[in-house]
């Protein structure tokens, strides 16, 4: 089967050093897959260079867009990756935190509807429809990460692990193909990340949409990944099944030390 | 420290600033100096009681800010007044019939007083599309109503195009503006964009002054015929009537548009901008775009303005076209509530017609401007009346799928 | 030859005096990223001070030397006095607001000076008594280059200096540094953040009224508008060079008075102004980071 993501020998500089050196990386259909390295491997990098938030330096980024077709996507604008069919969370959560639950989600709709000035102005049928649509959607997603009782509340008056639910379900709101999380269960308890790890697996059995995600819990990696890619000092170390890296002896010795999380 | 003792030092810190521009006054030519002890009397006393009232309002607003965020902020009584449906209907109501009935009550002197007040109602709601909706500091705004202005006076001078055939050319020759200035400068920072509007708007009115042969320099343009009507020539009263219902439908309009482009997919999109662009272009938002939209929508009510504006007073210079007209629009955006539309057309009615009754107001009009928009952000960054948002009404049915629509 | 000797030299005269004022807007970017619209009158309010203890002390017979001495000492000290007060009123609170409110309160502030001083003092042109003795050395080059000129430019290179030396050496250099690399660690380790912003633009304030009497005591007049144009002007500058980069704003100041000066002499005096706007926007379209600045990547 065709990738959805595939990631050719992929590099980012910035000015003198090297944050990304060559890596190769593919998500396929309905696939799960983690990506997970020390603090500073250059993950993130990684992620905001298929992204289109940084421009890598050299290799190919080719996605299998909504209406599968295969693109390469190097230097195309965050927007236009994320209307192609690729939509991610951040790290550091970015919500829009002075607009409620709700319309955090309606802007996700933005890449998948239309209307613009003449709509906004004159409010035909098909921008009522549209509007309409936008919001039943919205709520429903919501429901569908269990936020249905914030619907009105801001954004950030949220508990912490609600937020990340909610960045998650504002991302979906793009129909994306492949979902990019960028550390999802970071600050989470054990109850959140519990939750958390059954709505990523609901997300991608039920939506059917792949999943990329960076995350330093190896036990929820380890549990919901089917394939598990290692960075460090920005390259791969190492590729393979949640088992085979548990074995992986290269990969015990990047982490010796430094596996507090598991 | 007690807060006596701290007002006396502000006091006194306050006296010896404004000691000597405030006090002394040197006359080179004659070389006398006057002492005006008077003032630093004034200002000794101002300074210590307003400084009890800086530190009260101060400790007011953090109150407020901990309430807020414990989520029970309560609203304020001009707030509900003109947000409350059940007290703000019967108000609107009332005020649109003294609106409509105002040229048969009063002198043309003073509905020509009242046209000015609408055009700046047409401007502080245009530049609130951009400032307040999409968050952009536009401090060149003037431009773009020069555009609209000069647009339709050297069209008139030179093709003898009537004031409805120029009405939308000048908004879209502004839009033109905007775009070409915007699209490069968009990409920029928001602090970036306020200086290059800044210089842009200046460079237009120097252009204006010194290119005689393109629009006749400083002395302007005069003879600027009103607005026709199905070709029927009319005197200057009825056709000062004529314009002040012209603008007051031109301001309905646009309540109208700026309401409906609030709350739209725009609308929400200029919001997200003002938020977090990263977060927003994440979600597959056009930023150069939507903001270029803004930016050229609030150009295009500009551009009418300025038609208006040249239409109204027959004759226009350079000199209307200043960046204190500029820093007056944007005041009023800011005291009124930053993309609230009442408080904008509030600000709007208040800052012109103030000064224009009462003379002791106008000749400190600009300090005070200048005064209120820092107080303002001060204490009350929401303005005079803040923006409600509108609630989403959502369709709680269970049974719709989101993969329907894939 | 003298010609473009002449207008060299003219060019960094006016550069010199962009420079002083365009530090002060470089250094309180660099530190809280706000573009400080009233710095424009805070110059105009220290060449206001100046002509004001001028007049009064040339009434009282003083001599020429330490009028100029005494003037631009108070002129230095009220100058800062406001940039103090202006700080601590509109733009300490705002600290924690959205980007647009300083800027807005800070745009504010300017339209208050401004007609602060129309009010209290007048709106006419005020004529500035020529502070700056003739060398009689300089009497062969006068065609190019007057006394004024020379101490203009002298007095720039020794304040540059000893604002560098300042920065790279004091303590409260050092506390600004750190400040402006990164604020919450700068206060992790025990820097008076309040007291270095407060520091930052009581210098810049100082450089700025420098700025003021000179330039007031070359033209020859002065009036309550004077800092908005100046203002503009200084901030091109430091954009031209990078904002927040402190050589930059030197560098970006001498670039914007030979442009001005040769444009004025080759082309055209009428567009004097239209030049330094257009390139203001040239620069920021093309160069938004300016000669010396370094492009910064927004952190994800």
């Amino acid at each position: 089967m065709q990738p959805i993501l595939d990631v050719q020998r992929m590099t980012m500089d910035f000015g003198g050093l090297r944050a990304v050196d060559s890596v190769d990386l593919q998500v396929h259909p309905d696939e799960i897959v983690a990506l997970i390295g020390p603090n500073g491997a250059g993950k993130t990098t990684f992620f905001n260079c298929i992204t289109g938030i940084y421009v890598p330096t050299a290799g190919d980024i080719y996605v299998l867009t909504r209406n599968k077709e295969k693109k390469r996507i190097n230097g195309y604008k965050p927007n236009k990756v994320t209307e192609l069919g690729m939509a991610r969370t951040f790290q550091n959560i970015r919500l829009f935190p002075n607009m409620t639950v709700l319309e955090n989600v309606m802007i996700g709709r933005h890449p998948r509807t239309r209307s613009w000035i003449l709509g906004a102005i004159f409010r035909p049928k098909s921008t009522r429809q549209e509007e309409q649509e936008i919001i039943d959607y919205s709520y429903h997603l919501l429901q569908k990460v269990g936020l249905e009782k914030y619907v009105n509340e801001l954004a950030m008056n949220l508990p912490y692990g609600a937020q990340r639910r909610l960045e998650i379900a504002r991302a979906m709101a793009t129909e994306p193909v492949l979902l990019l999380l960028d550390e999802p269960a970071a600050g989470m308890n054990p109850q959140e990340t519990a939750e958390l790890k059954e709505l990523i697996q609901q997300i991608r059995d039920e939506e059917k949409i792949a999943i990329l995600l960076i995350e330093h819990d190896m036990k929820l990696v380890m549990n919901i990944s089917d394939v598990v890619y290692v960075m460090e000092y920005g390259r791969l170390l190492a590729r393979g099944t949640p088992e085979e890296i548990k074995e992986n002896p290269q990969v015990i010795k990047a982490y010796l030390g430094e596996d507090h999380d598991a | 420290m007690s807060g006596l003792k701290k007002s006396l030092l502000v006091s006194i810190w306050f006296m010896f600033l404004t000691f000597p521009i405030m006090v002394v006054k040197v006359d080179i030519i004659e070389k006398t100096v006057q002492w005006r002890w008077k003032n630093l009397i004034l200002v000794g006393l101002g300074s210590f009681f307003l400084s009890f009232l800086w530190r009260y309002l101060l400790e007011k607003k953090e109150k407020g800010a901990k309430k807020k965020e414990m989520g029970q902020a309560e609203m304020g009584l001009i707030q509900k007044i003109f947000t409350v449906p059940r007290y703000s209907r019967p108000i609107y109501l009332l005020f649109l019939i003294f609106i409509l009935v105002f040229p048969f009550i009063f002198s043309t002197y003073q509905t020509n007083i009242m046209i000015s007040a609408l055009i700046y109602v047409l401007l502080g709601l245009g530049l609130n599309i951009v400032v307040g909706l999409a968050g952009l500091l536009d401090l060149g705004y003037v431009a773009f109503y020069a555009v609209g202005a000069y647009s339709y006076a050297l069209l008139n001078y030179h093709y003898g195009l009537g004031f409805w055939t120029v009405l939308p050319i000048g908004g879209f020759l502004a839009a033109i503006f905007g775009i070409l200035l915007g699209f490069p400068v968009l990409r920029l920072r928001g602090d970036y964009l306020a200086i290059v509007t800044l210089g842009f708007g200046e460079i237009i009115r120097l252009v204006l002054e010194n290119w005689d042969e393109f629009s006749f320099g400083p002395s302007g343009i005069a003879n600027i015929p009103r607005p026709g009507l199905f070709g029927i020539e009319l005197d200057v009263q009825t056709a000062t009537t004529y314009i002040y219902y012209l603008m007051v439908i031109m301001a309905l309009i646009t309540i109208f548009v700026v309401n409906r482009l609030q709350n739209s997919r725009l609308g929400r999109a200029w919001l997200a901008l003002r938020e977090d662009e990263i977060a927003c272009q994440a979600m597959g938002i056009d930023k150069i775009k939507t903001k270029l939209t803004a930016f050229a929508l609030g150009a295009t009510w500009a551009g009418f303005g300025g038609v208006i504006f040249a239409a109204k007073t027959t004759f226009i210079n350079p000199a209307s076209f200043t960046f204190l007209e500029s820093a007056i629009i944007l005041s009023i955006v800011v005291l009124g509530g930053m993309g609230s539309i009442v408080g904008v057309v509030l600000a709007a009615l208040i800052m012109i017609l103030l000064p224009e009754y009462l003379r002791a107001f106008s000749e400190y009009r600009m300090l005070i401007f200048g005064a209120s928009m820092v107080l303002m952000m001060v204490f009350r960054p929401q303005g005079l009346i803040a923006n409600v948002r509108r609630k989403y009404l959502y369709n709680a049915v269970q049974s719709r799928k989101t993969g329907e629509s894939r | 030859m003298d010609y473009f000797l002449e207008l060299f030299f003219g060019g960094l005269t006016k550069g010199s005096i962009y420079a002083l004022i365009a530090l002060g807007y470089t250094m309180v970017y660099g530190i809280i990223e706000l573009i400080n619209f009233a710095h424009g009158e805070i110059y105009m309010i220290g060449a206001f001070t100046a002509l004001i203890v001028a007049g009064v002390l040339s009434f009282l017979g003083f001599n020429t030397v330490s009028i100029l001495i005494l003037a631009t000492l108070i002129a230095v000290v009220y100058s800062s006095a406001y940039g103090y007060t202006v700080e601590k009123i509109a733009y300490k609170p705002l600290r924690n607001a959205p980007r647009l409110s300083p800027l807005i309160s800070a745009i504010g502030m300017s339209i208050f000076l401004q007609n602060y001083v129309l009010l209290a003092q007048t709106s006419d042109f005020l004529p500035f008594p020529n502070l700056i003795p003739e060398f009689e050395f300089m009497e062969p080059y006068y065609h190019i280059m007057g006394s004024s000129e020379l101490v203009i430019i002298l007095t720039t290179a020794v304040v540059m200096v000893l604002l560098t030396l300042l920065i790279k050496f004091t303590r409260i250099g050092k506390a600004m540094r750190a400040t402006a690399q990164n604020k919450k660690m700068a206060m992790l380790v025990g820097v008076n953040v309040d007291r270095v912003i407060s520091m930052t633009f009581v210098i810049g304030s100082a450089l700025a009224a420098i700025g003021g009497v000179l330039i007031a005591s070359y033209v020859g007049q002065i009036n309550f508008y004077i800092g908005f144009i100046a203002g503009i002007k200084a901030f091109t500058a430091a954009v031209l060079g990078g904002i927040g980069s402190i050589p930059g704003a030197v560098l970006g100041a001498l670039v914007l008075g030979w442009t001005e000066s040769f444009a004025t002499g080759y082309v055209s005096s009428d567009y004097e102004d239209v030049f330094a706007f257009c390139l203001l926007v040239l620069i920021l379209i093309f160069r938004p980071a300016g000669i010396l600045g370094r492009a910064t990547t927004q952190k994800v």
